[in-house]
């Protein structure tokens, strides 16, 4: 695991107090976060390219099982793998891990690009919040919302195989929005709350966000 | 700042993460979030569960050179994508419908306005511009209409819409929206189908301003 002390305070200076809260942060961080998500905050924060090859290593397969299961050819999923994880070195300052675990940030663009590709349109997405580098890491916060994802597996796990499958294919694109409303959908009420948490830490510090 | 009353449902936030809603409505979708803490939270909840699903998805072997590819990759420049912030009363992605120029209006009479952003197979999608106490022509959906507030608000009988509030308007919905007095009111609107309006004045008009 990599420790990722810098991006803690991101460039500010650190106080006193920052420092300490810091070393009680990289200590708590070795012991919890998700592999995943240190090594996106090394990318983001550091520009780690050995972080990007493990983050490569645990997403390219995936990134490319999931694509050929909307019906793509291999070697055009490919292609789609390899824009994906440009976008996830280039766009590294839009990850949150007080909103989203990588898994997440990755779903998005991975979708993005596919139907950027399929349409050959480009999909309207909303404005972007970046995360003011003067913000500290609430590990809490980023813990917690590790956490929700892990109940959000465990609910899935437990759906009837016919849920599970209507689950998966609405998150393939391959439901229409009034497909997905028939469906009985999982409890998202608890990690909605945990989201808008981190998006509520966010409001304090932007403008323009509603 | 006034509080958003009215959401985007879940399956239609679902949807849009997953990438199936229309365009028209995948562009009011990502203005309302761009507006609404609320819908931004529940958007990025699916996105969650994306992830959930892509992680549990059964892996597939990569090709022997893709990943050193990319590694060569990570310090070539590269130009970022145009990004368009809100403008005036208008979200990003309205903005960057307008390609960053004004609204075009057309004038339909009685001071009500509209600029058509895009129309095909998809739907439809309009600004419109409703002075205070104007009403639009009563109208029913043969298809779904998504109608975001930017500016002003407006009533029916189903309640009051302001900034930032979607109402949706489905087969079952016949309404005569009234803007409320102050600011004219200015909106998004999307359908996946022509709108079909009651009395045979504005229907005999509908084909010449395609609202």
């Amino acid at each position: 695991m990599i420790a990722y002390e810098q991006n803690i305070t991101r460039g500010k200076k650190p106080t006193f107090g920052a420092r300490r809260y810091e070393r009680n942060l990289v200590e708590e961080t070795q012991k919890e976060v998700s592999d995943e998500t240190v090594w996106m905050l090394a990318v983001r924060d550091k520009r780690d390219k050995a972080a990007f090859a493990n983050l490569f290593d645990h997403f390219a397969p995936r990134l490319k099982g999931f694509i050929m299961k909307t019906g793509m050819p291999g070697e055009q999923a490919e292609e789609i793998v390899q824009d994906v994880m440009l976008t996830v070195w280039r766009k590294a300052a839009q990850f949150d891990p007080h909103r989203a675990q990588v898994s997440a940030w990755i779903y998005q663009i991975t979708r993005n690009r596919q139907i950027d590709v399929i349409r050959k349109n480009n999909r309207p997405l909303p404005e972007e919040l970046i995360e003011p580098p003067s913000l500290e890491c609430d590990i809490s916060q980023m813990l917690a919302l590790d956490q929700e994802g892990q109940h959000l597996r465990q609910a899935l796990a437990q759906l009837s195989d016919d849920q599970r499958l209507a689950v998966e294919k609405a998150y393939l694109g391959e439901l229409t929005h009034q497909e997905i409303s028939e469906q009985t959908g999982l409890p998202l009420g608890t990690i909605k709350s945990r989201i808008r948490l981190g998006l509520e830490r966010l409001r304090l510090e932007l403008k323009g966000l509603r | 700042m006034t509080k958003i009353n009215h959401h985007i449902p879940d399956s239609m936030l679902a949807a849009y993460a997953a990438g199936t809603l229309p365009q028209p409505f995948a562009i009011v979708v990502a203005s309302h979030i761009s507006m609404c803490a609320h819908c931004r939270g529940s958007y990025e909840a699916h996105q969650a569960v994306g992830g959930v699903v892509l992680d549990g998805t059964e892996i597939a072997k990569i090709s022997g050179d893709l990943k050193s590819s990319i590694l060569t990759q990570l310090d070539e420049p590269f130009t970022p994508a145009a990004v368009y912030d809100r403008s005036g009363i208008y979200p990003g992605p309205v903005v960057k419908t307008l390609k960053g120029n004004e609204p075009r209006w057309k004038t339909l009479g009685m001071g009500v306005r509209q600029d058509i952003l895009s129309a095909d197979s998809e739907g439809s999608l309009r600004l419109l511009y409703i002075p205070a106490g104007q009403a639009v022509p009563e109208h029913s959906h043969s298809g779904l209409e998504l109608t975001l507030i930017l500016q002003g608000s407006f009533s029916d009988h189903t309640g009051q819409f302001g900034i930032g509030d979607v109402e949706i308007g489905d087969p079952d919905l016949e309404h005569t929206p009234i803007a409320d007095p102050g600011d004219p009111c200015i909106c998004l609107a999307a359908t996946d189908a022509p709108l079909r309006f009651k009395s045979l004045v504005p229907r005999l008009f509908q084909p010449l301003f395609r609202i």
